[in-house]
Protein backbone atom coordinates (compact mmCIF):
# COMPACT_ATOMS: atom_id res chain seq x y z
CA UNK A 1 0.00 0.00 0.00
CA UNK A 2 1.55 3.30 -1.01
CA UNK A 3 1.24 6.70 0.62
CA UNK A 4 -1.46 8.13 -1.60
CA UNK A 5 -3.68 5.13 -0.94
CA UNK A 6 -3.16 5.63 2.79
CA UNK A 7 -4.07 9.29 2.43
CA UNK A 8 -7.20 8.30 0.61
CA UNK A 9 -8.20 6.04 3.47
CA UNK A 10 -7.63 8.72 6.05
CA UNK A 11 -9.29 11.64 4.27
CA UNK A 12 -11.80 9.73 2.22
CA UNK A 13 -10.61 11.54 -0.92
CA UNK A 14 -8.84 9.73 -3.69
CA UNK A 15 -5.71 11.80 -4.02
CA UNK A 16 -3.77 9.35 -6.15
CA UNK A 17 -5.40 10.40 -9.42
CA UNK A 18 -4.85 14.14 -9.04
CA UNK A 19 -1.13 14.67 -9.63
CA UNK A 20 -1.15 11.88 -12.18
CA UNK A 21 -3.94 13.42 -14.16
CA UNK A 22 -2.30 16.82 -14.02
CA UNK A 23 0.95 15.36 -15.26
CA UNK A 24 -0.89 13.57 -18.07
CA UNK A 25 -2.59 16.75 -19.13
CA UNK A 26 0.72 18.63 -19.05
CA UNK A 27 2.40 15.86 -21.03
CA UNK A 28 -0.21 15.66 -23.77
CA UNK A 29 -0.38 19.39 -24.31
CA UNK A 30 3.43 19.57 -24.59
CA UNK A 31 4.11 16.11 -25.99
CA UNK A 32 5.99 17.33 -29.00
CA UNK A 33 8.33 19.55 -27.02
CA UNK A 34 8.96 17.02 -24.25
CA UNK A 35 9.85 14.20 -26.64
CA UNK A 36 11.99 16.49 -28.79
CA UNK A 37 13.92 17.81 -25.79
CA UNK A 38 14.41 14.29 -24.41
CA UNK A 39 15.98 13.20 -27.69
CA UNK A 40 18.46 16.08 -27.64
CA UNK A 41 19.35 15.62 -23.96
CA UNK A 42 19.85 11.88 -24.45
CA UNK A 43 22.16 12.40 -27.43
CA UNK A 44 24.25 15.04 -25.60
CA UNK A 45 24.52 12.85 -22.49
CA UNK A 46 25.64 9.86 -24.56
CA UNK A 47 28.26 12.01 -26.32
CA UNK A 48 29.62 13.37 -23.03
CA UNK A 49 29.65 9.88 -21.56
CA UNK A 50 31.69 8.20 -24.28
CA UNK A 51 34.24 11.01 -24.05
CA UNK A 52 34.42 10.83 -20.24
CA UNK A 53 35.01 7.06 -20.21
CA UNK A 54 37.78 7.57 -22.79
CA UNK A 55 36.09 5.56 -25.51
CA UNK A 56 37.09 8.23 -28.04
CA UNK A 57 39.72 10.97 -28.18
CA UNK A 58 38.16 14.40 -27.45
CA UNK A 59 40.69 15.96 -29.84
CA UNK A 60 38.68 14.37 -32.68
CA UNK A 61 35.16 14.38 -31.34
CA UNK A 62 35.08 17.15 -28.73
CA UNK A 63 32.31 16.89 -26.13
CA UNK A 64 29.29 18.95 -25.06
CA UNK A 65 31.14 20.34 -22.02
CA UNK A 66 34.17 21.33 -24.09
CA UNK A 67 31.99 22.94 -26.74
CA UNK A 68 30.19 24.91 -24.03
CA UNK A 69 33.49 26.25 -22.62
CA UNK A 70 34.85 27.06 -26.06
CA UNK A 71 31.53 28.66 -26.98
CA UNK A 72 31.50 31.01 -24.00
CA UNK A 73 35.07 31.99 -24.73
CA UNK A 74 34.41 32.61 -28.44
CA UNK A 75 31.14 34.49 -28.01
CA UNK A 76 32.71 36.88 -25.48
CA UNK A 77 35.65 37.61 -27.77
CA UNK A 78 35.82 40.51 -30.20
CA UNK A 79 36.29 38.12 -33.12
CA UNK A 80 32.77 36.77 -32.67
CA UNK A 81 31.13 40.16 -33.16
CA UNK A 82 33.11 40.75 -36.36
CA UNK A 83 32.44 37.23 -37.68
CA UNK A 84 28.76 37.43 -36.86
CA UNK A 85 28.30 40.82 -38.49
CA UNK A 86 30.23 39.71 -41.58
CA UNK A 87 28.28 36.45 -42.04
CA UNK A 88 24.99 38.07 -41.09
CA UNK A 89 25.28 40.87 -43.60
CA UNK A 90 26.33 38.44 -46.35
CA UNK A 91 23.30 36.29 -45.58
CA UNK A 92 20.98 39.27 -45.44
CA UNK A 93 22.20 40.65 -48.76
CA UNK A 94 22.39 37.32 -50.64
CA UNK A 95 19.18 35.81 -49.32
CA UNK A 96 17.32 39.11 -49.45
CA UNK A 97 18.29 39.53 -53.07
CA UNK A 98 17.14 35.97 -53.79
CA UNK A 99 13.74 36.74 -52.26
CA UNK A 100 13.29 40.07 -54.01
CA UNK A 101 14.23 38.61 -57.40
CA UNK A 102 13.10 35.00 -56.96
CA UNK A 103 9.47 35.47 -55.89
CA UNK A 104 8.46 37.91 -58.67
CA UNK A 105 10.40 35.85 -61.22
CA UNK A 106 8.62 32.67 -60.12
CA UNK A 107 5.24 34.39 -60.33
CA UNK A 108 5.92 35.75 -63.82
CA UNK A 109 7.24 32.35 -64.97
CA UNK A 110 4.14 30.63 -63.62
CA UNK A 111 1.69 33.16 -65.01
CA UNK A 112 3.10 33.61 -68.50
CA UNK A 113 3.88 30.18 -70.04
CA UNK A 114 5.72 31.83 -72.92
CA UNK A 115 8.16 33.51 -70.56
CA UNK A 116 8.61 30.20 -68.79
CA UNK A 117 9.43 28.45 -72.10
CA UNK A 118 11.93 31.22 -72.80
CA UNK A 119 13.95 31.03 -69.58
CA UNK A 120 13.32 27.43 -68.52
CA UNK A 121 16.35 25.90 -70.31
CA UNK A 122 18.70 28.52 -68.84
CA UNK A 123 17.27 27.95 -65.40
CA UNK A 124 17.55 24.18 -65.61
CA UNK A 125 21.14 24.47 -66.76
CA UNK A 126 22.09 26.81 -63.94
CA UNK A 127 20.26 24.67 -61.42
CA UNK A 128 22.03 21.50 -62.53
CA UNK A 129 25.47 23.12 -62.62
CA UNK A 130 27.73 22.68 -59.58
CA UNK A 131 27.64 26.26 -58.38
CA UNK A 132 30.18 25.63 -55.63
CA UNK A 133 32.83 25.09 -58.30
CA UNK A 134 32.16 28.61 -59.48
CA UNK A 135 33.47 30.18 -56.26
CA UNK A 136 36.93 30.91 -57.77
CA UNK A 137 35.22 32.65 -60.69
CA UNK A 138 33.05 34.69 -58.36
CA UNK A 139 36.19 35.85 -56.57
CA UNK A 140 37.58 37.04 -59.91
CA UNK A 141 34.29 38.73 -60.81
CA UNK A 142 33.20 40.19 -57.49
CA UNK A 143 36.45 40.44 -55.54
CA UNK A 144 37.57 38.79 -52.32
CA UNK A 145 35.27 40.97 -50.23
CA UNK A 146 31.59 40.56 -49.55
CA UNK A 147 30.58 40.49 -53.24
CA UNK A 148 31.66 36.93 -54.02
CA UNK A 149 30.00 35.59 -50.86
CA UNK A 150 26.72 37.38 -51.60
CA UNK A 151 26.83 35.94 -55.12
CA UNK A 152 27.23 32.36 -53.94
CA UNK A 153 24.50 32.74 -51.28
CA UNK A 154 22.19 34.28 -53.87
CA UNK A 155 22.81 31.50 -56.39
CA UNK A 156 22.41 28.81 -53.73
CA UNK A 157 19.05 30.02 -52.50
CA UNK A 158 17.23 31.47 -55.50
CA UNK A 159 16.39 28.17 -57.22
CA UNK A 160 14.10 26.62 -54.61
CA UNK A 161 12.38 30.01 -54.23
CA UNK A 162 11.76 30.36 -57.98
CA UNK A 163 10.72 26.75 -58.56
CA UNK A 164 8.32 26.63 -55.63
CA UNK A 165 6.72 29.96 -56.47
CA UNK A 166 6.36 28.80 -60.08
CA UNK A 167 4.62 25.60 -58.99
CA UNK A 168 2.38 27.54 -56.63
CA UNK A 169 1.18 29.81 -59.42
CA UNK A 170 0.81 26.97 -61.92
CA UNK A 171 -1.36 24.88 -59.63
CA UNK A 172 -3.95 27.57 -58.86
CA UNK A 173 -7.48 26.22 -59.16
CA UNK A 174 -8.63 27.48 -62.59
CA UNK A 175 -12.18 27.72 -61.28
CA UNK A 176 -11.04 30.41 -58.83
CA UNK A 177 -9.54 32.41 -61.69
CA UNK A 178 -12.89 32.45 -63.51
CA UNK A 179 -14.50 34.41 -60.68
CA UNK A 180 -12.48 37.65 -61.03
CA UNK A 181 -12.52 37.22 -64.80
CA UNK A 182 -16.32 37.11 -64.81
CA UNK A 183 -16.25 40.43 -62.95
CA UNK A 184 -13.97 41.88 -65.60
CA UNK A 185 -11.05 42.19 -63.16
CA UNK A 186 -7.77 43.63 -64.34
CA UNK A 187 -4.64 41.47 -64.31
CA UNK A 188 -3.15 43.19 -61.26
CA UNK A 189 -6.40 42.62 -59.35
CA UNK A 190 -6.33 38.91 -60.18
CA UNK A 191 -2.69 38.82 -59.05
CA UNK A 192 -3.45 40.50 -55.78
CA UNK A 193 -6.67 38.73 -54.85
CA UNK A 194 -6.16 35.20 -56.20
CA UNK A 195 -2.67 34.44 -57.51
CA UNK A 196 -0.69 35.74 -54.54
CA UNK A 197 -2.84 34.40 -51.70
CA UNK A 198 -3.22 30.94 -53.21
CA UNK A 199 0.51 30.64 -53.89
CA UNK A 200 1.54 31.65 -50.36
CA UNK A 201 2.00 28.09 -49.02
CA UNK A 202 4.19 27.15 -51.99
CA UNK A 203 6.18 30.40 -51.81
CA UNK A 204 6.81 29.93 -48.10
CA UNK A 205 8.01 26.37 -48.52
CA UNK A 206 10.36 27.70 -51.20
CA UNK A 207 11.61 30.36 -48.80
CA UNK A 208 12.27 27.73 -46.14
CA UNK A 209 14.22 25.53 -48.55
CA UNK A 210 16.07 28.57 -49.87
CA UNK A 211 17.05 29.58 -46.36
CA UNK A 212 18.74 26.23 -45.77
CA UNK A 213 20.66 26.57 -49.02
CA UNK A 214 21.61 30.16 -48.14
CA UNK A 215 23.14 29.07 -44.82
CA UNK A 216 25.23 26.45 -46.64
CA UNK A 217 26.17 29.21 -49.07
CA UNK A 218 27.49 31.34 -46.18
CA UNK A 219 29.95 28.62 -45.18
CA UNK A 220 30.90 27.70 -48.76
CA UNK A 221 31.46 31.34 -49.64
CA UNK A 222 33.81 31.81 -46.72
CA UNK A 223 35.85 28.69 -47.52
CA UNK A 224 38.27 30.53 -49.75
CA UNK A 225 39.70 34.03 -49.69
CA UNK A 226 37.79 35.15 -46.60
CA UNK A 227 39.24 37.03 -43.65
CA UNK A 228 36.27 36.85 -41.33
CA UNK A 229 32.88 35.27 -40.83
CA UNK A 230 31.53 32.33 -38.87
CA UNK A 231 32.24 29.96 -41.78
CA UNK A 232 35.79 31.26 -42.07
CA UNK A 233 36.29 30.75 -38.34
CA UNK A 234 35.08 27.12 -38.65
CA UNK A 235 37.58 26.39 -41.40
CA UNK A 236 40.50 27.93 -39.61
CA UNK A 237 39.55 26.06 -36.44
CA UNK A 238 39.21 22.80 -38.34
CA UNK A 239 42.60 23.16 -39.97
CA UNK A 240 44.25 23.79 -36.60
CA UNK A 241 42.55 20.89 -34.79
CA UNK A 242 40.36 23.13 -32.65
CA UNK A 243 37.49 20.66 -32.86
CA UNK A 244 35.53 22.38 -30.06
CA UNK A 245 35.47 25.63 -32.00
CA UNK A 246 34.30 23.91 -35.21
CA UNK A 247 31.24 22.68 -33.32
CA UNK A 248 30.68 26.14 -31.84
CA UNK A 249 30.50 27.55 -35.38
CA UNK A 250 28.19 24.75 -36.44
CA UNK A 251 25.82 25.45 -33.55
CA UNK A 252 25.81 29.21 -34.29
CA UNK A 253 24.90 28.69 -37.93
CA UNK A 254 22.36 25.93 -37.33
CA UNK A 255 20.84 27.89 -34.43
CA UNK A 256 20.53 30.93 -36.64
CA UNK A 257 18.82 28.74 -39.24
CA UNK A 258 16.37 27.38 -36.68
CA UNK A 259 15.46 30.89 -35.52
CA UNK A 260 14.93 32.15 -39.08
CA UNK A 261 12.91 29.07 -39.99
CA UNK A 262 10.57 29.61 -37.06
CA UNK A 263 10.13 33.23 -38.15
CA UNK A 264 9.10 31.95 -41.59
CA UNK A 265 6.71 29.50 -39.89
CA UNK A 266 5.11 32.35 -37.98
CA UNK A 267 4.56 34.10 -41.28
CA UNK A 268 3.06 30.92 -42.73
CA UNK A 269 0.58 30.64 -39.86
CA UNK A 270 -0.41 34.23 -40.32
CA UNK A 271 -1.30 33.60 -43.97
CA UNK A 272 -2.88 30.22 -43.29
CA UNK A 273 -5.17 31.18 -40.46
CA UNK A 274 -8.21 30.34 -42.60
CA UNK A 275 -7.14 26.68 -42.75
CA UNK A 276 -8.95 25.10 -39.84
CA UNK A 277 -7.22 22.31 -37.90
CA UNK A 278 -3.86 22.20 -39.57
CA UNK A 279 -1.65 23.34 -36.72
CA UNK A 280 -1.20 20.03 -34.98
CA UNK B 1 -19.64 50.37 -78.08
CA UNK B 2 -22.66 49.60 -80.26
CA UNK B 3 -25.65 51.87 -80.22
CA UNK B 4 -28.19 50.96 -77.62
CA UNK B 5 -31.46 49.96 -79.18
CA UNK B 6 -34.75 49.53 -77.35
CA UNK B 7 -35.70 45.89 -77.21
CA UNK B 8 -38.38 43.78 -75.65
CA UNK B 9 -35.81 41.11 -74.87
CA UNK B 10 -33.13 41.10 -72.20
CA UNK B 11 -30.89 38.64 -73.98
CA UNK B 12 -30.92 37.72 -77.64
CA UNK B 13 -28.72 34.96 -79.05
CA UNK B 14 -28.59 34.88 -82.85
CA UNK B 15 -27.12 31.79 -84.53
CA UNK B 16 -24.38 31.53 -81.94
CA UNK B 17 -21.59 29.09 -82.70
CA UNK B 18 -18.74 28.34 -80.32
CA UNK B 19 -15.66 26.36 -81.18
CA UNK B 20 -12.63 25.72 -79.11
CA UNK B 21 -9.24 24.17 -79.61
CA UNK B 22 -8.61 20.79 -78.06
CA UNK B 23 -5.19 21.24 -76.48
CA UNK B 24 -4.14 17.61 -76.79
CA UNK B 25 -4.84 17.22 -80.51
CA UNK B 26 -4.70 20.86 -81.59
CA UNK B 27 -7.95 20.38 -83.50
CA UNK B 28 -10.88 22.76 -83.39
CA UNK B 29 -14.13 21.38 -82.04
CA UNK B 30 -17.50 22.96 -82.72
CA UNK B 31 -19.13 22.70 -79.29
CA UNK B 32 -22.17 24.80 -80.14
CA UNK B 33 -23.22 25.02 -83.79
CA UNK B 34 -26.24 27.27 -84.05
CA UNK B 35 -28.12 28.45 -80.99
CA UNK B 36 -30.78 31.15 -81.25
CA UNK B 37 -32.91 32.11 -78.27
CA UNK B 38 -34.45 35.10 -76.51
CA UNK B 39 -34.91 35.80 -72.84
CA UNK B 40 -37.47 38.39 -71.71
CA UNK B 41 -36.87 40.73 -68.78
CA UNK B 42 -37.54 39.08 -65.42
CA UNK B 43 -37.90 35.70 -67.08
CA UNK B 44 -36.45 32.53 -65.58
CA UNK B 45 -35.14 30.34 -68.39
CA UNK B 46 -33.62 26.88 -67.92
CA UNK B 47 -31.42 25.28 -70.53
CA UNK B 48 -31.27 21.48 -70.47
CA UNK B 49 -29.67 18.95 -72.74
CA UNK B 50 -27.75 15.69 -72.78
CA UNK B 51 -24.35 15.87 -71.11
CA UNK B 52 -21.69 17.22 -73.42
CA UNK B 53 -24.21 19.26 -75.42
CA UNK B 54 -22.38 22.50 -74.73
CA UNK B 55 -24.88 24.15 -72.38
CA UNK B 56 -22.18 25.27 -69.95
CA UNK B 57 -20.08 26.41 -72.90
CA UNK B 58 -22.99 28.56 -74.04
CA UNK B 59 -23.34 30.07 -70.56
CA UNK B 60 -19.63 30.86 -70.47
CA UNK B 61 -19.96 32.65 -73.80
CA UNK B 62 -22.86 34.73 -72.46
CA UNK B 63 -20.75 35.48 -69.36
CA UNK B 64 -18.00 36.72 -71.66
CA UNK B 65 -15.55 34.10 -70.43
CA UNK B 66 -15.38 32.25 -73.76
CA UNK B 67 -15.19 33.74 -77.25
CA UNK B 68 -17.75 32.65 -79.84
CA UNK B 69 -16.96 32.51 -83.53
CA UNK B 70 -20.41 32.79 -85.08
CA UNK B 71 -23.52 34.87 -84.55
CA UNK B 72 -24.31 37.52 -81.99
CA UNK B 73 -25.12 37.74 -78.32
CA UNK B 74 -27.02 40.90 -77.44
CA UNK B 75 -27.80 41.97 -73.89
CA UNK B 76 -30.08 44.99 -73.46
CA UNK B 77 -29.37 45.94 -77.06
CA UNK B 78 -25.58 45.85 -76.65
CA UNK B 79 -23.39 43.20 -78.21
CA UNK B 80 -21.50 41.04 -75.71
CA UNK B 81 -17.76 41.11 -76.31
CA UNK B 82 -16.42 40.15 -72.89
CA UNK B 83 -17.32 40.02 -69.21
CA UNK B 84 -19.34 42.94 -67.94
CA UNK B 85 -21.06 44.61 -65.02
CA UNK B 86 -24.46 43.61 -66.35
CA UNK B 87 -23.92 39.89 -65.76
CA UNK B 88 -22.95 37.74 -62.79
CA UNK B 89 -22.26 34.02 -62.69
CA UNK B 90 -23.25 31.51 -60.03
CA UNK B 91 -20.60 28.86 -60.64
CA UNK B 92 -21.06 25.12 -60.62
CA UNK B 93 -18.52 24.67 -57.83
CA UNK B 94 -18.87 27.34 -55.13
CA UNK B 95 -15.57 28.92 -56.34
CA UNK B 96 -15.14 30.80 -53.06
CA UNK B 97 -11.79 32.26 -52.06
CA UNK B 98 -10.92 30.04 -49.07
CA UNK B 99 -8.88 32.75 -47.33
CA UNK B 100 -11.81 35.15 -47.28
CA UNK B 101 -14.75 35.03 -44.90
CA UNK B 102 -18.34 34.83 -46.11
CA UNK B 103 -18.69 38.61 -46.18
CA UNK B 104 -15.29 38.95 -47.86
CA UNK B 105 -16.41 36.58 -50.60
CA UNK B 106 -19.79 38.26 -51.10
CA UNK B 107 -18.02 41.62 -51.37
CA UNK B 108 -15.50 40.32 -53.87
CA UNK B 109 -17.33 41.23 -57.09
CA UNK B 110 -18.10 44.74 -55.83
CA UNK B 111 -14.55 45.19 -54.59
CA UNK B 112 -13.12 44.41 -58.03
CA UNK B 113 -15.28 47.20 -59.41
CA UNK B 114 -13.95 49.69 -56.87
CA UNK B 115 -17.22 50.13 -54.98
CA UNK B 116 -17.27 52.45 -51.99
CA UNK B 117 -16.48 50.51 -48.79
CA UNK B 118 -19.61 51.50 -46.88
CA UNK B 119 -21.92 50.68 -49.80
CA UNK B 120 -20.10 47.38 -50.27
CA UNK B 121 -20.56 46.44 -46.62
CA UNK B 122 -24.24 47.33 -46.63
CA UNK B 123 -25.05 45.48 -49.85
CA UNK B 124 -23.10 42.37 -48.84
CA UNK B 125 -24.78 42.19 -45.44
CA UNK B 126 -28.21 42.55 -47.07
CA UNK B 127 -27.44 39.78 -49.56
CA UNK B 128 -26.12 37.46 -46.86
CA UNK B 129 -29.39 37.94 -45.00
CA UNK B 130 -31.39 37.41 -48.21
CA UNK B 131 -29.79 34.04 -48.91
CA UNK B 132 -30.39 32.99 -45.31
CA UNK B 133 -26.82 33.10 -44.02
CA UNK B 134 -27.29 35.80 -41.36
CA UNK B 135 -24.95 35.14 -38.43
CA UNK B 136 -22.35 33.37 -40.58
CA UNK B 137 -20.75 36.52 -42.00
CA UNK B 138 -17.34 35.90 -40.47
CA UNK B 139 -16.99 32.19 -41.08
CA UNK B 140 -14.54 30.83 -43.60
CA UNK B 141 -15.84 28.72 -46.53
CA UNK B 142 -14.35 25.49 -45.16
CA UNK B 143 -16.51 25.91 -42.06
CA UNK B 144 -19.67 25.84 -44.20
CA UNK B 145 -21.65 22.94 -45.70
CA UNK B 146 -21.94 22.52 -49.47
CA UNK B 147 -25.41 24.05 -49.52
CA UNK B 148 -24.26 27.07 -47.49
CA UNK B 149 -21.27 27.55 -49.79
CA UNK B 150 -23.62 27.69 -52.76
CA UNK B 151 -25.69 30.29 -50.93
CA UNK B 152 -22.54 32.42 -50.64
CA UNK B 153 -21.87 31.85 -54.35
CA UNK B 154 -25.41 33.11 -55.08
CA UNK B 155 -25.10 36.07 -52.70
CA UNK B 156 -21.84 37.14 -54.37
CA UNK B 157 -23.54 37.18 -57.78
CA UNK B 158 -26.61 39.04 -56.47
CA UNK B 159 -24.51 41.63 -54.60
CA UNK B 160 -23.21 43.04 -57.87
CA UNK B 161 -26.85 43.66 -58.89
CA UNK B 162 -26.62 42.16 -62.39
CA UNK B 163 -29.15 42.61 -65.20
CA UNK B 164 -28.79 38.94 -66.06
CA UNK B 165 -28.04 36.20 -63.56
CA UNK B 166 -26.22 33.20 -65.03
CA UNK B 167 -26.46 29.97 -63.07
CA UNK B 168 -24.23 27.11 -64.19
CA UNK B 169 -25.59 23.88 -62.66
CA UNK B 170 -25.24 25.38 -59.20
CA UNK B 171 -26.94 22.50 -57.36
CA UNK B 172 -25.41 19.57 -59.24
CA UNK B 173 -22.92 18.69 -56.50
CA UNK B 174 -25.44 18.84 -53.66
CA UNK B 175 -27.23 15.89 -52.07
CA UNK B 176 -30.89 15.36 -52.99
CA UNK B 177 -32.39 16.95 -49.85
CA UNK B 178 -30.16 20.02 -49.93
CA UNK B 179 -30.84 20.37 -53.63
CA UNK B 180 -34.61 20.55 -53.02
CA UNK B 181 -34.16 23.08 -50.24
CA UNK B 182 -31.94 25.19 -52.47
CA UNK B 183 -34.41 25.06 -55.38
CA UNK B 184 -37.12 26.47 -53.12
CA UNK B 185 -34.71 29.04 -51.72
CA UNK B 186 -33.67 30.12 -55.21
CA UNK B 187 -37.31 30.62 -56.21
CA UNK B 188 -37.97 32.66 -53.06
CA UNK B 189 -34.91 34.85 -53.73
CA UNK B 190 -35.74 35.19 -57.41
CA UNK B 191 -39.28 36.26 -56.53
CA UNK B 192 -37.87 38.93 -54.20
CA UNK B 193 -35.23 40.29 -56.60
CA UNK B 194 -36.97 39.59 -59.93
CA UNK B 195 -33.69 39.14 -61.76
CA UNK B 196 -33.67 37.79 -65.28
CA UNK B 197 -32.10 34.36 -64.92
CA UNK B 198 -30.53 31.80 -67.20
CA UNK B 199 -30.11 28.49 -65.41
CA UNK B 200 -28.18 25.55 -66.83
CA UNK B 201 -29.00 22.07 -65.57
CA UNK B 202 -29.07 18.46 -66.68
CA UNK B 203 -31.86 17.65 -64.24
CA UNK B 204 -35.18 17.85 -66.10
CA UNK B 205 -37.47 18.07 -63.04
CA UNK B 206 -35.31 20.87 -61.66
CA UNK B 207 -35.66 22.81 -64.92
CA UNK B 208 -39.46 22.43 -65.05
CA UNK B 209 -39.83 23.30 -61.37
CA UNK B 210 -37.81 26.51 -61.62
CA UNK B 211 -38.41 27.91 -65.08
CA UNK B 212 -40.87 30.02 -67.00
CA UNK B 213 -39.42 28.47 -70.10
CA UNK B 214 -37.25 25.40 -70.73
CA UNK B 215 -34.93 25.32 -73.73
CA UNK B 216 -33.70 21.90 -74.82
CA UNK B 217 -30.38 21.69 -76.63
CA UNK B 218 -29.60 18.86 -79.02
CA UNK B 219 -26.84 16.34 -78.53
CA UNK B 220 -23.31 17.79 -78.77
CA UNK B 221 -20.84 18.51 -80.13
CA UNK B 222 -22.40 20.98 -82.51
CA UNK B 223 -25.64 21.48 -80.62
CA UNK B 224 -28.66 23.49 -81.76
CA UNK B 225 -31.92 24.39 -80.01
CA UNK B 226 -34.12 21.28 -80.16
CA UNK B 227 -37.17 22.63 -78.34
CA UNK B 228 -38.43 25.72 -76.51
CA UNK B 229 -41.25 24.97 -74.08
CA UNK B 230 -43.22 27.36 -71.94
CA UNK B 231 -43.98 26.17 -68.39
CA UNK B 232 -47.27 27.64 -67.26
CA UNK B 233 -47.26 26.30 -63.73
CA UNK B 234 -48.58 28.90 -61.27
CA UNK B 235 -46.22 30.75 -58.91
CA UNK B 236 -45.23 30.72 -56.14
CA UNK B 237 -44.26 27.12 -56.64
CA UNK B 238 -43.64 24.66 -53.83
CA UNK B 239 -43.35 20.94 -53.20
CA UNK B 240 -47.01 20.49 -54.23
CA UNK B 241 -46.11 21.78 -57.69
CA UNK B 242 -44.12 18.61 -58.23
CA UNK B 243 -47.32 16.55 -58.04
CA UNK B 244 -49.17 18.76 -60.53
CA UNK B 245 -50.16 16.76 -63.67
CA UNK B 246 -48.89 19.66 -65.82
CA UNK B 247 -45.48 19.39 -64.10
CA UNK B 248 -45.32 15.64 -64.66
CA UNK B 249 -46.43 15.96 -68.28
CA UNK B 250 -43.74 18.55 -69.03
CA UNK B 251 -41.04 16.48 -67.37
CA UNK B 252 -42.11 13.44 -69.41
CA UNK B 253 -42.18 15.46 -72.62
CA UNK B 254 -38.69 16.84 -72.13
CA UNK B 255 -37.33 13.46 -71.08
CA UNK B 256 -38.71 12.00 -74.30
CA UNK B 257 -37.08 14.79 -76.33
CA UNK B 258 -33.68 14.24 -74.75
CA UNK B 259 -33.87 10.47 -75.09
CA UNK B 260 -34.60 10.89 -78.78
CA UNK B 261 -31.62 13.23 -79.01
CA UNK B 262 -29.35 10.57 -77.59
CA UNK B 263 -30.26 8.01 -80.29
Amino acid sequence: MNTSQKAAEVTGIDLSSFPKRQWNRFYYSNERFILGASGVVFLLALWELIVRVNLVDPLFTSSPARIWTAGIQYVSSEGFVNDFIASGSELLAGFGLALVIGIPLGIVMGWYPKFNYLVDPIFNFLYASPRIALVPLFIIWFGIGMGSKVAIIFLSSIFPIVFNTLMGVKTIDPVLLNVPRSYNAKDYQIFKTVVLPSSVPAIISGVRLGLGHALIGVVVGEMTAATMGVGHMMFTAGQTFQTDLVFVGLIIIAGFGVILTSLVQLLERHFDKWRVDIHK
Amino acid sequence: MAMKMPTEYKLVAEHVGIEYRVKRTGEYLQAVRDVSLQIKPQEFVCIVGPSGCGKSTFLNAVAGLLPFNKGHLILDGIKISGPGKDRAVVFQSPALLPWRTVVGNVKYGLELRGTDAAVMEEKSMAMIKLVGLGGNEHKYPNELSGGMQQRVNLARALASDPELLLLDEPFSALDAQTREVMQNELLRIWQETKKTAMFITHQIDEAVFLADRVIVLSKGPGSVVAADLEIKLPRPRNEATKADPEFLAKVAEIRELILNEKK
